[in-house]
Parts: structure tokens; C-alpha cells; sequence
């Protein structure tokens, strides 16, 4: 094993750490944290298996492995940007419905005080 | 017959007090039922100590929602307190209180659900910026292609809606710059919609909610949202 395997995989798996911790100390709801454990057993299966990026380019043909790395990781960044523009999106709209309805059950506090 | 004048106000301890002091002398001298509701969108000044000492009844925002999500808010009073009609009246003294017999007038004589106060059909009081105008004439060929609905002043908040159109729009009503879109909701939902001569005055106080900077911006926004809604009410069906 080399170094900078040994590093990677240390990494990956103290990412995947981190991650657990967030999501029992409840900061990083289950839904959102499927995506960056899935993410993080990838990096730690190809820090294992090094030849495993080589197989895989070859096997879609890439000629050079680390464009294969950087296509991939773009894409799911954009996949996981696009979902979250929309939780924010779902979020904004319950935001409003909530202000709308804690306005109008004031104006009824204030009424009934009258 | 209850109206509700729904007035939106964000920052506009100057002019608030004359917009609903005016409404009332108009709806007492006219003999009209008219309860005004002031919402005032979260305003970081005096706003909000100031209404509730006038006769009307204010809403409260918690957050600061935008014009669109401002006036939804009462329309939702509106239609939960079994009003017949709601007028949107702009919190900076733009649209005069005097006007507003005409709308009722108008909803009552062309037997529509919605009466779109225009500034451009008499070309009288203030016109508007040339910008601000070829914008508004790009909207209203953008309505005409679509829906087939020809509205001279698409961006005029001066509106008056029954009671049917109420119950639309409590449900939904678009967020960010809502009165062009508001008419491709309101002719997909099969409304009638009217128009009617005002005049309009310069604003009184606070800004503009749409800056030089920002029309841009406003367009590509606004022509995005009116697609999407016709996409959406229309293959619902």
C-alpha cells in the first residue's frame, strides 16, 4: 500500500465519521445525509481499489482516469445543487403560508382582545 | 355589499396615513361599505405603530414577504371574513382613493370578476417612465399572445376582484412582481376581466419596488413566470 492511499482511505473514512456524528447529534437530517454517505463509501472503495478507477474509465472509455473523476463529481454536484435549490424552494413556500397565517391569527389575538 | 381595500405597505410611515384616511372619506362620501386592511410586509420604520392607530384593519407580517405574498395575505382575509369584493390599493399614494367608485362602477356595468385600473387608456395624470411604458406594452403583447386577453396596463396593482376571483387567489398568487402574472391566472381560471380609465399620481413616499437596475432582471423574471403559468394551469386540465 502506498502513501497517498493509506491518506485517502484515512481521509474518507474520517469524512464518513463526521458525517454519522452530524446526523446523531441531529444537525444533518437522513434524507439529505444519503447522498454524501453514498459519496464517501465511493471514495473509500476506490482508495482501496486502486486500479479501480483505471477499470472504470476504460471501461466507458475515457483515455485519461482523473477526467473521469472530475466529469463525475461535476455531475453529482449539479444533481445535488438542483435539489437543494428545491428543498430552498419548498421552504420559501411553507415560510410564506406560516408568516401569512401567524399575521392573520394576530389580527384575530387582537380582535377578540378588544 | 362588503369591499375590502387591501393596502400593501412596506416603509411607508409618510404616505400610509393619507392612503387610508382618503379611502374612508371616499367610501363615507360615496356611501360605500369599504373596511380598510393595511398589511404592512415586516417595514423597518414606524409602519406598523402607525396603523394600528388608524381605523383599518392591520396584518402584521412577520417576515418580509414581498408585494405578492403582502397582498395574498389579504386577500386571505378577505375571502376567510366572506367579503364580495376586494380592491388592491398601493400603499405609496399612487392610485387615489377618488378612482375608486369607477372600478365598481365598471365591475358592476361590464358584469366582469376582475377591473384593472389603467392609466392608459384616457392618457391622463402621471404617464409613467418611456422604459417603464415599453415594458408594459411588451407585457400586454405577451397576454395577447397568450391567453388572447388584451390588458393596456399589466402592471397596474389598482384592481378590483369579486368574490369568485378571491377564492383563487387566496390559494395561489405569485410572489415577486404578481400583477402581469395575476392576469394569466385570472384568464386560465375562465375570469372576466375588465378594464377601466383612472388617473394615478406620482408616488408619494418610499420607492419604487423595481429599481433601474432591476428591470432586467424584472422582465426575464416575469416573462419566465407567465410562461410557467399557462404551462401549469393549463395541462392541469
Amino acid at each position: 500500500m502506498e502513501k497517498i492511499q493509506i491518506i485517502a482511505i484515512a481521509i474518507s473514512i474520517l469524512f464518513l465519521l463526521y458525517i454519522v456524528r452530524l446526523i446523531i447529534k441531529g444537525k444533518l437530517r437522513e434524507e439529505y445525509s444519503i447522498v454524501w454517505i453514498v459519496c464517501t463509501i465511493v471514495l473509500v472503495l476506490f482508495s482501496f481499489w486502486r486500479k479501480g478507477l483505471d477499470v472504470v474509465s476504460a471501461l466507458i472509455g475515457i483515455y485519461s482516469p482523473p477526467n473521469l473523476v472530475f466529469t463525475a463529481a461535476i455531475f453529482v454536484i449539479f444533481i445535488y445543487l438542483l435539489h437543494l435549490s428545491v428543498v430552498v424552494s419548498k421552504l420559501q413556500s411553507q415560510n410564506k403560508q406560516l408568516a401569512q397565517d401567524i399575521a392573520l391569527l394576530k389580527e384575530k389575538i387582537d380582535q377578540s382582545k378588544k | 355589499m362588503k369591499i375590502a381595500a387591501i393596502v400593501p405597505a412596506y416603509n411607508e410611515e409618510k404616505a400610509i396615513t393619507d392612503v387610508v384616511n382618503d379611502i374612508l372619506q371616499t367610501a363615507q362620501s360615496q356611501n360605500l361599505s369599504i373596511t380598510v386592511i393595511v398589511v404592512n410586509d415586516c417595514s423597518k420604520d414606524t409602519t406598523s405603530e402607525i396603523i394600528s392607530k388608524l381605523n383599518c384593519i392591520a396584518l402584521n407580517l412577520p417576515v418580509n414577504l414581498g408585494i405578492g405574498g403582502a397582498v395574498q395575505t389579504g386577500f386571505k382575509y378577505a375571502f376567510d371574513n366572506g367579503f364580495d369584493y376586494a380592491i388592491q390599493i398601493d400603499g405609496d399614494g399612487q392610485h387615489p382613493a377618488s378612482e375608486i367608485p369607477k372600478l365598481i362602477f365598471a365591475i358592476h356595468e361590464k358584469d366582469v370578476d376582475v377591473v384593472i385600473g389603467s392609466r392608459f387608456i384616457s392618457k391622463e395624470g402621471f404617464q409613467s417612465s418611456l422604459a417603464r411604458r415599453m415594458g408594459i406594452n411588451y407585457f400586454k403583447w405577451l397576454n395577447r399572445i397568450l391567453v388572447g386577453v388584451t390588458v393596456n396596463d399589466s402592471t397596474s396593482g389598482f384592481r378590483l376582484i369579486n368574490n369568485k376571483t378571491l377564492e383563487i387567489v387566496s390559494n395561489y398568487y405569485p410572489d415577486e412582481y404578481p400583477e402581469p402574472e395575476a392576469i394569466i391566472l385570472y384568464s386560465l381560471n375562465k375570469l372576466k376581466i375588465g378594464e377601466v380609465a383612472v388617473q394615478m399620481k406620482e408616488r408619494q413616499g418610499g420607492v419604487s419596488s423595481i429599481g433601474f437596475a432591476a428591470s432586467v432582471y424584472y422582465m426575464f423574471k416575469v416573462t419566465l413566470a407567465i410562461i410557467y403559468t399557462f404551462i401549469r394551469i393549463k395541462f392541469k386540465k
